[in-house]
């Protein structure tokens, strides 16, 4: 078996990625053709991790505050606030640092505000972020004024559309903040306090963790996360679109969570797994896309392909296969009942 | 309460295992009718397990239940029901937005056609009602009244359903005195109709004021049986408490205690502890005793900022401070070992060596990680010196035994080299090898001029190691013993001392 810890956490990610992509390949015998063209890389791997962006970015705040037995709803609607507060100001005239940089104070502050709620009025943290899911898409038309709010800026555009020598930038964007959150908090003692205060938050208040001011720091990087996200889509459309951006994308973020093998009941986490995760989700978008099936079936596709991907993790899966190994040299085919017990 | 009466229930031998540990061993209980009979024990002493065992919540590994003179094995709440034992928890286990003869009749309503006959079903619930000694309108929402009137409620519907058998877990843990007697009423007209009533609460008032007997366990042993009439509160107690150490040599204690550490005066909170006062030195080893519910977790937890006091002064080597959050005790070298060890002390999932240094790193703040070399040192240092038996160091530490737990949870504190220790129930549910380290180690803590304070319901634990010991009685401070004052019968007086009489004094 694999030795290394880390590698051994991220091997079923692996495994799973491996095949959908293989079946990409299958579908579509040049999917893994990459060309330079006109200075930009192009190919089907390429869309993957650039369209994939969106969810990737989500998922590592994502992570975080669902390592801390929480749960992050609004991240879609945070997406639109931060990409209306991107384009309205630019619009309005502003460089677009300045434009980036509000947006992402937007992100921060809805971030700020769901930790509130989470950490100091101890609100449950699916409740309080329904809160955010709810209201921000009418935050966002607020600052739109119920149009999609167009723009022209180069540098604003550059983030979703552009690229830095020949890789698109939201791929860059992601794979640094993505591998940046999950070496940090592996070198300090971020992810092992925010690991305890999921596991029991009693426990952790009691050893001395300040778990309050962690609890908003989570929701804060989530809320950053979003940010970007929106800001990469908004600049991709060139336009603030406060009704559709990043609608639905919450649950696949959290889905991409859960195919890290991450638990929602908080705990150990790992973020390249979760990271991992995204990219299966995308390369399963991709699929369906490339075997031209019609449209109309996209969507039950997907679910089930992720139903069998889930199923494949499942802790009772797992211990079938264990079982089915073990026994298979003797072939008693009897040695099975245990596991119907844990059926209830 | 003749032996030739047949009695209403006899449990015989009754066993039950859990992993790890047997939480009933060999136990009888025998209820008559017509009596009214405690079932005490400090907590973990396997009261709940005895009654869940009776109530078919569990399935007994062991032993026979006869109930009215046929043999029964009940498989769920409800099929003992049935059989006719009924049971009312502390927290009343009825709906509240339902109505009062909704919640009497709840399953088994009076039916016209189709529909519950609502007008019948108010009728007879009035009745009933009435046969209790209370007269409320039935058709009234349960949650317009209070909780004493709704634990007769409580009580009518299990006594309606079953009959013959009533098991009252600490039914007046939430009332205040006016309805405590309402309750008493209520059961003593069920007394005189015949019920066999098991009773359990930590209010030793309470007991001698209605029960007639008693069956006293510890540790899912019985440890004796007593006829109230004639038994004292001292009996009751030390048959509570227990004497296990009875044999131990006592720790050597130096006779002169250090320099002054922590000052504390006034601590208070409203229903938690009346004014605690303590003196503390460097090297003293203080021990806190009590009943159950006396107060010694809730001091602790005080004292050490878990619950945020109303009023109280804390002074560190003759400075002010403020502890309102266990982060500002840990800064000021304070630690607690809780009562909980699995809802207050370990992080289950997380491996034996994040456990141990979780406080050490929690105080270090998250920016400066204690690095890998020295958090190996620091828990290859304690799994040696404490013993700690574990496969290695990466195995989450929910799958230790209790005691390695506790000694694990200690390294944790121990690691952050504190001036104040405190431990709540530091012995409670571990081997018998590990509690006679633990208790070594305190010894050798207190060598070294570490400062503990130590709430223990194991009297004689606290007499082996205690240079003073603190009595707490109904929340309050009581008594201190010092020197040679501390012994196990002067704390059970201490303990037992009548209240009323105290004053007269």
């Amino acid at each position: 078996m694999i030795r290394n810890p880390f590698l051994r956490r991220i091997a079923p990610q692996l495994i799973i990625l491996g095949i959908v992509l293989g079946l990409n390949v299958l579908v579509f015998p040049d999917f893994f053709h990459v060309e330079m063209k006109n200075g930009r890389l192009f190919g089907n791997l390429i869309d993957v991790l650039n369209r994939g962006a969106p969810t990737a970015l989500l998922c590592v705040g994502m992570t975080l505050v669902i390592a801390t037995k929480g749960i992050d709803l609004s991240v879609g609607a945070v997406m639109a606030i931060a990409g209306a507060t991107a384009a309205s100001l630019v619009v309005d005239g502003n460089h677009w640092t300045v434009a980036v940089i509000g947006a992402l104070s937007v992100g921060a502050l809805c971030g700020m505000w769901n930790g509130f709620l989470v950490a100091f009025l101890r609100i449950q943290p699916i409740v309080a972020t329904l809160v955010l899911m709810v209201a921000g898409r009418g935050i966002a038309q607020l600052i739109t004024e119920g149009t999609i709010l167009t723009f022209l800026d180069p540098g604003l555009i550059h983030l979703g559309a552009g690229t830095v020598k020949g890789v698109p930038t939201p791929v860059l964007i992601w794979l640094t903040l993505g591998l940046f959150v999950a070496y940090f908090v592996r070198r300090t003692a971020l992810g092992m306090l925010i690991e305890a205060i999921g596991i029991n938050e009693a426990s952790s208040r009691l050893a001395g963790i300040n778990s309050r001011v962690l609890l908003v720091c989570v929701y804060v990087v989530s809320g950053i996360g979003a940010a970007i996200a929106g800001i990469i889509v908004a600049a991709d459309i060139q336009g603030a679109d406060a009704n559709n951006a990043g609608l639905w994308l919450e649950l696949d973020a959290i889905l991409a969570v859960v195919i890290g093998g991450n638990s929602l009941l908080g705990g150990r986490f790992s973020i390249v797994a979760s990271l991992l995760g995204a990219m299966i989700i995308q390369s399963v978008n991709s699929l369906i896309l490339l075997s031209g099936m019609p449209p109309e079936f996209n969507l039950i596709i997907k679910a089930l392909l992720i139903i069998a991907i889930l199923v494949i993790q499942s802790p009772k899966v797992a211990h079938l296969l264990y079982i089915l190994r073990a026994s298979a040299p003797q072939s008693h085919p009897k040695q099975l009942p245990p596991f119907k017990e844990s059926k209830r | 309460m003749t032996d030739e009466r047949r009695p209403m229930l006899q449990a015989k031998g009754i066993s039950k295992f859990f992993p790890g540990t047997v939480a009933l061993d060999n136990v009888e209980l025998t209820l008559h009718a017509g009596e009214i009979h405690a079932l005490l024990g400090e907590n973990g002493a396997g009261k709940s397990t005895l009654i869940k065992c009776l109530t078919g919540v569990y399935r007994r590994d062991g032993g026979m239940v006869v109930l009215d003179g046929t043999e029964v094995d009940p498989t769920s709440t409800h099929h003992s029901q049935t059989l006719g034992i009924g049971t009312v928890y502390q927290e009343v286990n009825l709906l509240p937005n339902l109505t009062v003869a909704e919640n009497l009749y709840l399953g088994r309503q009076p039916m016209r056609g189709p529909f519950v006959d609502r007008r019948r079903m108010n009728a007879h619930a009035r009745e009933t009602l009435r046969d209790y000694g209370i007269r409320i309108d039935p058709a009234q929402p349960l949650a317009t009244y209070s909780v004493a009137i709704q634990q007769v409620v409580a009580i009518a519907r299990a006594v309606e359903m079953s009959g013959k058998v009533l098991i009252l877990d600490e039914p007046t843990a939430s009332l205040d005195h006016d309805e405590v007697q309402l309750l008493f009423s209520v059961i003593r007209r069920l007394k005189d109709r015949g019920l066999a009533v098991v009773f359990i609460t930590h209010f030793l008032d309470q007991v001698f004021d209605i029960c007639d007997c008693a069956t006293v366990l510890r540790n899912g042993q019985v440890v004796g049986r007593l006829d109230l009439a004639t038994a004292s509160r001292n009996d009751v107690i030390s048959l509570m408490l227990g004497r296990q150490l009875a044999a131990q040599v006592r720790a050597p204690k130096p006779e002169t205690a250090g320099k002054p550490l922590l000052q504390i005066e006034g601590l208070q909170k409203t229903g938690m502890l009346g004014s605690f006062n303590l003196d503390l030195h460097e090297g003293e080893v203080i021990g806190l005793a009590g009943l159950l519910g006396s107060g010694r977790t809730e001091a602790a937890n005080l004292i050490f900022g878990a619950v945020k006091a109303d009023q109280g002064k804390l002074r560190l080597r003759g400075k002010d401070i403020q502890v309102r959050n266990p982060r500002d005790a840990v800064a000021h070298g304070f630690a607690l070992c809780p009562e909980d060890r699995k809802t207050d002390g370990i992080v289950g999932e997380l491996s034996v060596r994040d456990n141990i240094v979780l406080a050490l790193q929690a105080r270090q703040g998250w920016m400066r990680k204690v690095p890998r070399k020295k958090v190996d040192a620091i828990a290859e240092h304690y799994v040696r010196t404490l013993d700690i038996r574990l496969a290695n160091l990466d195995m989450p530490i929910r799958l230790l035994s209790g005691g390695n737990q506790q000694k694990a949870l200690l390294a944790r504190w121990l690691a952050t080299d504190p001036d104040f220790l405190i431990l709540d129930e530091p012995t409670r549910g571990i081997d018998i090898g590990a509690h006679a380290e633990i208790i070594a180690l305190i010894g050798r803590l207190q060598q070294d001029g570490m400062a503990l304070l130590v709430a223990s319901s194991e009297m004689e634990e606290l007499v082996a190691y205690a240079s003073r010991v603190i009595v707490l009685r109904d929340r309050n401070q009581v008594k201190e013993l010092t020197g040679d004052e501390i012994t196990s019968e002067n704390i059970i007086r201490a303990i037992a001392a009548d209240p009323r009489m105290e004053v007269a004094e």
